[in-house]
């Protein structure tokens, strides 16, 4: 029953599909749509750009480092204490026993990969006279540590070289809640410094 | 010239050139992560000595990706090491949801998910912050480890700026104590929905600059008729320059209730300081109130972590509290580790 404004009692089925209906409707109206019609307006006000996804394709990456030159790959073996040395870089065991390189007059490209959190990181260094000249992040698969892609964060590796331990010597100042995702780059250029190293001392015996 | 390119990319399209350092189990579809840590608790709380050693938190993340696109996200915890009737511990879902990705940037999380407020209720493994607790005001205000069900949609931009907004469960508590509010998404009462905003800024390496709004339609959930509205504001910054960090953070509830639990706020100050890559030093002052002034709580924190390796962490602090927070005074030890 349903009293009207007027005192008027009308009676109305107390089972009714219909109705039912309705009521679910209007809770739901007011209770989710506009809600959720709220949260995607607010959505729609940015205009995002991008940060997890392929940003370069490494074959890209490496016809612009050398001016679509690229020279062919070689390899450098990881023996004679060198494995050890990029075990204790990553902090963690290495089963390869070889790692390819590009090589030209003074330049070293490296494309390496490195887990952040739970995804590989695809990154392209380029190593000029024992320094990076270039790091930049070709592939990001993780859900959080995005900010590593960005050049602001990425210039700080610029002209960095290799001190005792292995260790940059630049200071990189890392960003908050990106903590592995920054760890994962570091290593990564630090690696690619050190084989650089090796291949150059290689290159003078 | 354009063979040994054409030979290049042809190679890269076989995937055999990027040089996976990565573990083996990288790629693989399901994933397995997790943390924990060890507390032992010596504390003089008024004059009483009490020591305690409690396994505090065991987690584990599964995670496993459906596509590119699609992945379901978990993190399965259990608190105090042994749960059940009477038991101390608790066996919690903390986050269980399915996040796709709209774009290369932005990203829709549907399910049980944590609510981006504050600084520890996100990121809280123990080897990213100073201390063997969790401070005290994140924990008694914010009120972290919180968790809701719902819909969030996550964004970024090239500028360092990220912002979330979500609709989810709300907190059931009449009387607005925040921290009982807490419904852990366990059949929980959905009479009545919150909303959580935030922006974030990190596009200067070292800064994090953040601020969250989280808007409770009513901690009644239907009961109390007008109901109990609740509005939660945070802000923080933190700024980590070579060896030096410092923390700034504030936390204020203003909650619809005519009794001292209206007014419930907090802010925590710490300044960390690496002596070397593996060991830092901290200071950390927390003062709060959870009734609206009439108290006044500080707790004081002087201590060291020490990183043996990356993802582990030993942990070593002071504390001291004022009487209004329990004049638990002591120290306390902690291993905690992430995987």
């Amino acid at each position: 029953m349903v009293l009207s404004r007027r005192g008027v009692v009308y009676s109305v089925p107390s089972f009714s599909f219909g109705r039912k209906y309705m009521v679910i409707l209007i809770k739901f109206k007011f209770m989710s749509l506009i809600r959720l019609l709220f949260l995607l307006a607010l959505v729609g006000v940015f205009t995002p750009a991008h940060a997890r996804g392929t940003y370069q394709e490494p074959a890209d990456f490496l016809s612009e480092v050398f001016q679509g030159d690229v020279p062919e790959p070689n390899i450098i073996w990881l023996k004679d204490g060198l494995k050890e040395q990029v075990e204790e870089i990553l902090s963690h065991r290495y089963k390869g026993r070889r790692i390819r390189y590009w090589h030209k007059e003074n330049r070293i490209v490296w494309i390496l990969e490195e887990v952040g959190k739970k995804k590989p990181i695809t990154t392209g260094i380029v190593i000029n006279s024992g320094r990076i000249e270039k790091i930049k992040v070709l592939i990001f698969r993780e859900s959080r540590g995005w900010e590593v892609r960005y050049p602001f964060f990425t210039k700080q590796y610029i002209d960095s070289g290799l001190k005792a331990g292995n260790k940059l010597d630049k200071t990189i100042d890392g960003i908050s809640g990106a903590t592995l995702s920054v760890r994962a780059l570091t290593k990564l250029a630090r690696i690619a410094l050190l084989l650089s190293k090796q291949i150059t001392q290689n290159v003078t015996k | 010239m354009q063979k040994v390119n054409q030979l290049v990319r042809q190679t890269l399209a076989l995937g055999v050139v990027a040089t996976a350092l990565a573990s083996p189990f990288a790629l693989a579809e399901t994933t397995v992560g997790g943390y924990g840590e060890l507390h032992y608790n010596n504390l003089d709380k008024n004059g009483t000595d009490s020591a305690s050693i409690d396994f505090h938190r065991y987690v584990l993340f599964i995670e496993h990706e459906f596509n590119n696109k699609t992945r379901f996200v978990s993190e399965f915890e259990l608190e105090h090491a042994l749960a059940g009737d009477g038991k101390p511990g608790e066996v919690e879902l903390e986050q269980a949801y399915v996040e796709i990705d709209l774009d290369k940037n932005s990203n829709v999380k549907t399910g049980v998910f944590l609510i981006p407020v504050g600084i520890l209720n996100e990121t809280h493994e123990p080897t990213t912050f100073y201390g063997v607790e969790r401070n005290p005001v994140e924990k008694n205000i914010i009120p972290t480890t919180w968790w809701e069900a719902g819909v969030m949609y996550s964004a970024n931009t090239d500028a360092g700026i990220s912002y979330d907004v979500a609709i989810h469960s709300g907190l059931n508590e009449a009387a607005g104590a925040i921290r009982d509010g807490r419904q852990k998404v366990a059949k929980a009462n959905a009479e009545s929905l919150a909303y959580t905003a935030r922006v974030k800024y990190t596009g200067t390496p070292g800064l994090e600059v953040a601020g969250s709004v989280n808007v409770q339609d009513d901690m009644s959930q239907g009961t109390v008729a007008g109901g109990v509205g609740a509005t939660l504001v945070t802000v923080h910054a933190k700024y980590k320059k070579g060896a030096l960090g410092l923390i700034a953070l504030h936390a204020a509830w203003d909650v619809d209730v005519a009794t001292d639990l209206k007014g419930q706020s907090g802010t925590v100050l710490e300044a960390s300081y690496k002596v070397s890559e593996k060991m830092g030093v901290f200071v950390r002052q927390d003062s709060w109130t959870n009734d609206n002034g009439v108290s006044d709580k500080t707790q004081s924190n002087l201590g060291v972590n020490y990183w043996p390796h990356e993802d582990v962490v030993f942990k070593f602090d002071i504390q001291a509290q004022n009487s209004d927070a329990g004049n638990a005074d002591g120290f306390n030890l902690g291993v905690g580790y992430q995987f």
